[in-house]
């Protein structure tokens, strides 16, 4: 018997928390409240097309494009080397990969603006090798360096958790067969793992793209990103209209994104390897 | 060994049970929500209130008379009293958010100085008891700046780039562009907005960040020369670190009240009363004032404190100090191109 009755709660909860904040979310989108009452506008939407606020979306995407791009660049190797055979007997080193996000990553922001503001740690070192002192804070280097460190794990687990689970035995008929690391590598490997790459670069480059904390920490309020201008929308001017606007705009975006990744993880599982 | 381990079970169950009871047997207290700027009152005062009346008090902060605003305003929040400033109470009181304080059972009244009673923000004093008072100014670290500091237009000086810090709050920032540029810091000339607007653009490259309360450590860590910040700021920072001082730009500037209100709404007046009272207790201002730094309207308070606070023009300027410095206005009529402003000024690279 299933008991697909469990899952009402479930169904329940994502109602309340999810369905309908988002019918709230078109709702203020596409409305204005003058004085005859609410009617429906596009003047929201329409603003976020002025240059001013695309600069600020384009430049968040690209910022997110970047730690996308690096991420993927670290990771895979580390979640290769990770699901190594000298690795993989201990897990103590995907452990320690695991143990910082036990920290808040707010505390673990916090502590980077120590080590990278004026008189901070590296600052200090810097002048006792009396080098230059380098202004690392409040940079967009700072902004994407906070966000490679703290989106870097949800990059390396979906693969190292895909590497893990590969069955060896193809890897090792491929070796049979004479091909070289580098064949295999490019062969079996890196198409196996497409699925981890795909989910590991939705999982970094969604808060990437959304963040607001890091860019506020890290880049001292004047690297706004979108997500800066959303929440300034609704926690200092109150627009809640024009904040709802481009968090639609943004909504839409992601939803783009994820339909590409989606197709072309399709593609993958559908043809290339077999 | 079964046996121990029932009993022992049976210890605990009771032990559960009682004290569960025993938390409904006392009176359930009183509760109390204040909503105060961040880093705005004395040590150990909140717990000397709640014991003394029996009150538990829920204190929370915020970081700009906006956030404030759009958060009480927005209903999510159900606070009892409030300490926002002058222009925000006026827009309160406009908007109908604030209840009329019964001044008999606030008798600690009668200390505060007649210079802060019945100030344009409330004309009748019926809402609102001043908690501190302050001016805008520049804080300036004497080793890293070596040309005298008189103006607002040092701020826009390209030899310090990256070493100033602005606050990160509309008014206040918009102020400080409007009086470089000789405005008046209420206007409602769009003409003299965009320009302020402008300039701040034009400043962007040159500041290192936009700063709350952090510009207090950021500036006696020696990590910026100068930076816009609230006379109590500069009193706290200057202690600290003795490089530091602070001076009041001749154009003019900000000189604000800030003062503590009751919100409709709540269910708790007469210990937000009490609450009010407590804080103008004479003791209590002292140590109030004695631990942020900022200037006090509270007479008995005043006379408690360091002749050299006193003295000190960043606490208590003269009155050549502030000839030309304005208080804020509400501007409800305008205040939303305040905001597009301030929003525009945030997203410009």
């Amino acid at each position: 018997m299933r008991r697909t009755y469990y899952a009402y709660p479930y169904l329940v909860w994502m109602a309340i928390f999810i369905v309908v904040p988002l019918f709230l979310l078109l709702f203020y989108t596409f409305t204005v409240t003058t004085e005859e009452g609410i009617r429906f506008t596009l003047q929201h939407i329409n603003r976020i097309w002025e240059p001013i606020y695309l600069t600020v979306l384009l430049r968040s995407i690209l910022l997110a494009l970047i730690c996308t791009v690096i991420c993927l660049l670290i990771g895979y190797p580390v979640a290769l080397i990770l699901s190594g055979k000298e690795y993989s007997q201990n897990k103590i080193l995907a452990l320690l990969f695991v143990i910082p996000m036990w920290i808040n990553f707010l505390v673990r922001t916090y502590a980077w603006m120590n080590l990278l503001g004026k008189n901070g740690v590296i600052d200090m070192v810097m002048n006792f090798l009396h080098l230059p002192s380098l202004q690392l804070l409040y940079t967009d280097y700072a902004v994407v360096l906070g966000m490679v460190y703290n989106f870097l794990p949800f990059m390396v687990l979906p693969i190292y958790s895909v590497l893990t689970k590969m069955d060896k035995s193809i890897i090792e008929a491929a070796q049979d067969l004479g091909a070289d690391y580098i064949t295999v590598l490019k062969r079996i490997i890196v198409p196996l793992s497409m699925p981890g790459v795909i989910s590991g670069i939705t999982m970094v480059f969604m808060p990437a793209v959304t963040t607001f904390i890091i860019s506020r920490l890290l880049g001292g309020g004047q690297y706004i990103l979108i997500g800066n201008l959303i929440e300034q929308q609704f926690i200092v001017v109150g627009d809640w209209h024009f904040g709802s606007a481009i968090s639609f705009v943004l909504t839409i975006i992601i939803l783009i994104t994820m339909g590409i990744m989606r197709k072309y993880d399709k593609d993958y599982e559908g043809g290339a390897i077999w | 060994m079964k046996k121990a381990f029932k009993i022992f079970g049976l210890v605990i169950m009771a032990v559960i049970v009682v004290s569960v009871f025993a938390g409904c047997g006392s009176a359930p207290k009183a509760q109390l929500k204040v909503y105060n700027w961040g880093d705005y009152i004395g040590e150990g005062v909140i717990e000397e209130f709640e014991k003394r009346y029996n009150i538990d008090v829920i204190y929370e902060t915020f970081a700009t008379n906006e956030e404030m605003y759009v958060k009480i305003k927005g209903g999510g929040a159900d606070y009892d009293v409030a300490i926002p400033s002058d222009y925000m109470i006026e827009r309160m009181i406009k908007e109908d958010m604030l209840e009329k304080i019964d001044f008999s059972n606030v008798p600690n009244y009668k200390y505060i100085d007649e210079r802060f009673k019945n100030l344009p923000y409330d004309p009748n004093n019926e809402y609102s008891v001043p908690y501190m008072w302050g001016t805008v100014g520049i804080l300036y670290n004497k080793k890293m700046v070596d040309e005298p500091v008189d103006s607002w237009k040092i701020l826009w000086n390209e030899k310090y780039k990256k070493q100033i810090l602005m606050l990160d709050s509309s008014r206040d920032s918009i102020g400080v562009a409007l009086k470089m540029l000789g405005y008046s810091l209420n206007t409602r000339n769009m003409d003299e907005l965009e320009q302020a607007k402008e300039a701040l653009i034009r400043q962007k490259p040159l500041v290192l960040s936009y700063v709350g309360d952090e510009v207090k450590d950021m500036m006696i860590s020696g990590q910026a020369a100068l930076a816009v910040v609230w006379s109590g700021d500069a009193v706290y920072t200057k202690r600290e670190n003795p490089d530091l001082d602070f001076v009041i730009p001749k154009e003019g500037s900000n000189m604000w009240v800030d003062a503590m209100v009751i919100l409709k709404g709540t269910k708790n007046k007469k210990a937000a009363e009490q609450f009010i009272n407590f804080m103008c207790e004479p003791e209590i201002a002292f140590r109030n004032t004695d631990y942020i730094g900022y200037s006090t309207p509270h007479t008995e308070a005043k006379k408690m404190l360091d002749p050299e606070v006193l003295n000190d023009r960043a606490a208590y300027p003269t009155e050549e100090d502030l000839k030309n410095c304005e208080v804020f206005e509400a501007l409800s009529d305008v205040i939303k191109e305040y905001d597009r402003v301030w929003t525009e000024v945030k997203a410009a690279r």
